[in-house]
């Protein structure tokens, strides 16, 4: 229904809009038709950080049109893991983009200088951005761009930090202050192409063919959200409710994953926010629920009932990396580490990944203080962590280099990779349930927990023992339905609201009739385009090598055999024909 | 007996954006925050504050006595209604209203809350209610 795709040249700062109902019809919208533009626009085997190397983003076709299809894809070639880049973000961005009238945006070329977008409605302009290209605060850019740019109080900013300018390769693009593309690296790429921010409003006025029908689908949809207990987990204490959930059922990654459970968990648990941290919670534009926690950080930094605030979005992902994982004992000091990774613009996943290992290393005398320049790493240390921190994009020597390109490639040069927890060249989500979850994160297309929910497939089997053969089925029905989840662009947490039957009926709504089967069908279809990009650019699951690590610790369905994930990748192979 | 939409708990706002929806879908037939009568905006991005504009429903409203093409009166428990066949798009309402609660559509035309109350029915953390007033 919607089909219009702005292509932005940074080099010469011209644009265009195309409309592209032919990929549109085919592929929904969201992640089927970013994929298709991928592999229109990314040549064969370039570097991450050649002009190139193109940016895209998609909505869908339910976006803003029904409550919680909230969420914005990404896709581009990942400095991480040298394929498939893809992330995605919620806060303000899908509605911008709905409304400015763009379902997809594909970004090329370098700028000359450091530069910024500004996109309202029809007008599309590259701006100068030297003078906030180094600023130290992702938090303080944000607020400079709000002075001059217009469409005040309901536009999105996107803008990378420090670590993206740096070109930190996990480095994150942040989206109105609490969401982010975080993962795989897109803000380092936005470095590379000196875009250090986009800034995104509109007015349009959408019409639909049957606006009965619609309103009341609306209706039914939000009862389904908001009266029922599909999301209600999501609103209450959040997703740091796995914490204390996990750290039970020892499925919580800690120190590296020498350990699957934490003997600290109830100080830095979902719990423990709630009751002593939580501030407010706030939502995406057009999702009822409201899981973004914030939480409030207030500390004397000097006699006299002297105080700094700040105010920090806090998940479970975030906990797990730099809490559990190293060994950090206090909610208040993750939320430290937690603000100084969001003021660098950092994946936070990936930083604690990469500080984990490199605890352990130093644990060993792998890495001695000639390598991180006189900081000593002990597990729980937040100010050392700190300092590291900032040494990570700063990179001042060789060492920080490597870290700064992630825990493979530091391990590649350094050693210890049997306990470089990575998948894919990705930090691991925090899940350590057993091998569906290893196996799905190596499978899955952006190597996210979220591609199949592998670690949900291992927490069933807990209950019903599964057979490999079992949990590869499962695997392979959420790859493809979640294709399609993907290309409408709905949130995942509001998954359970989005069934089968209701994506067909929402679709029929603005006039997309596809049958349950086709959706399947395209599904499968967008997940196969997406290996056919991953297989150019050099991806084999054969390669993948999964550190000895995630066999050594007990996970939640005991211990992981090697041959248990081997004859699952290959089912899943053979299953899927990749 | 006529009602009137009230702003009854600010500082539970998540900025979702649903009561928007909610008026423009009702009552403009769009999807659209452009076509909203109630009117939410961050001020200084999310992580500050959360400012929610409604019709204040004044028995005595500045924005009627503005309106020099008698587009817009009084209308019985307060507030106004609009009748956009005598609209000539002169703004002269919007700047009599002081907390801003009158903007316009892309046709130009002033959106007018009615008082309808489906933006409190889309509220999922009661920020908003409809109350009852008393017919003058």
């Amino acid at each position: 229904m919607w089909s219009n795709v702005l292509y932005i040249d940074l080099d010469t700062g011209e644009h265009h809009t195309l409309d592209r109902s032919d990929l549109f019809d085919k592929y929904l919208g969201g992640t089927g038709v970013a994929t298709q533009l991928l592999l229109e626009e990314c040549p064969a085997g370039i570097d991450a950080f050649s002009p190139e190397n193109p940016i895209i983003f998609s909505i869908g076709p339910l976006t803003t049109i029904f409550p919680c299809v909230s969420k914005v894809v990404s896709m581009f070639k990942s400095p991480m893991t040298g394929e498939m880049g893809e992330s995605h973000a919620g806060g303000r961005l899908a509605m911008a983009m709905r409304f400015a009238g763009y379902d997809s945006i594909v970004i090329k070329g370098r700028a000359a200088k450091p530069s910024y977008l500004s996109i309202h409605d029809d007008e599309v302009k590259l701006k100068d951005a030297t003078s906030i290209w180094n600023l130290s605060s992702v938090e303080v850019t944000g607020k400079i761009l709000r002075e001059v740019e217009p469409g005040k109080g309901r536009r999105s900013i996107m803008r990378i930090g420090k670590a993206g300018v740096n070109q930190v390769r996990y480095a994150n693009v942040n989206v109105d202050t609490y969401r982010h593309f975080g993962r795989l690296g897109m803000g380092a790429v936005f470095g590379s192409k000196n875009l250090k921010a986009i800034v995104i409003s509109g007015t349009e006025e959408v019409e639909l063919p049957d606006m009965p029908a619609y309103k009341k689908m609306y209706s039914k949809l939000y009862g389904e959200v908001v009266d029922t207990e599909v999301m209600d987990k999501y609103h209450d204490l959040g997703t740091a409710a796995n914490i204390n959930v996990l750290n039970r059922l020892k499925g919580l990654p800690t120190k590296n994953l020498k350990q699957s459970h934490f003997e600290n968990a109830e100080s830095i648990s979902g719990e423990y926010f709630a009751d002593n941290l939580l501030l407010r919670k706030i939502a995406c534009s057009n999702c009822p629920i409201g899981c973004i926690h914030i939480a409030m950080l207030k500390t004397q930094f000097q006699k006299g009932h002297e105080f700094e605030v700040s105010h920090i979005s806090y998940d479970y992902e975030l906990i797990y990396s730099l809490g559990t994982n190293l060994g950090i004992t206090m909610g208040e000091d993750v939320l430290r580490l937690i603000d100084r990774c969001e003021q660098h613009g950092l994946d936070i996943m990936s930083t604690g990944g990469v500080l984990a290992w490199a605890t352990e290393m130093y644990e060993r005398d792998l890495i001695t203080p000639p390598d991180t320049l006189g900081i000593s790493l002990r597990w729980g240390d937040t100010d050392n962590y700190l300092k590291m921190i900032d040494r990570i994009v700063e990179m001042p020597n060789k060492f920080y280099q490597a870290m700064a390109k992630g825990t493979a490639f530091a391990a590649a040069e350094y050693g210890g990779e049997d306990f470089a927890v990575n998948l894919g060249g990705l930090e691991i989500a925090g899940y350590h349930t057993g091998p569906a979850s290893i196996v799905g994160q190596i499978v899955g297309v952006r190597h996210s927990h979220l591609d199949n929910g592998g670690y949900s497939i291992d927490q069933k089997a807990s209950s019903k023992p599964l057979s490999d053969e079992q949990m590869v089925d499962k695997l392979i029905y959420e790859d493809y339905w979640r294709m399609v989840n993907n290309s409408l662009v709905c949130c995942l947490f509001a998954r359970g609201v989005y069934s089968e039957q209701n994506m067909v009926d929402a679709l029929g709504c603005v006039g997309i009739k596809k049958t349950r089967d086709e959706l399947e069908a395209i599904g499968r279809e967008i997940f196969l385009a997406k290996y056919k990009f991953k297989e150019q650019e050099g991806f084999d699951i054969d390669k993948v090598s999964v550190p000895a690590r995630f066999f050594e610790t007990v996970s939640q369905l005991g211990m992981v055999k090697e041959d248990t994930v081997k004859n699952m990748l290959k089912l899943y192979r053979k299953k899927t024909g990749i | 007996m006529p009602a009137k939409i009230k702003v009854a708990n600010p500082n539970r706002c998540i900025n979702c954006y649903s009561c928007m929806l909610a008026c423009s879908r009702t009552n403009a037939d769009s999807v659209s925050l452009i076509d909203s009568a109630i009117d939410v905006r961050t001020s200084g991005g999310i992580e500050s504050g959360i400012g929610i504009i409604v019709c204040r429903s004044c028995i005595d409203p500045p924005c009627a006595r503005a309106c020099p093409t008698g587009a817009l009166t009084p209308r019985n428990g307060g507030g106004v209604v609009l009748d956009k066949n005598l609209c000539d798009s002169c703004k002269l309402c919007a700047d009599a209203c002081l907390p801003r609660a009158i903007h316009f559509d892309r046709a130009n035309m002033p959106v007018i809350c009615i008082h309808c109350g489906v933006c409190a029915k889309f509220c999922s953390h009661d920020v908003l209610e409809l109350v009852k007033t008393e017919v003058m």
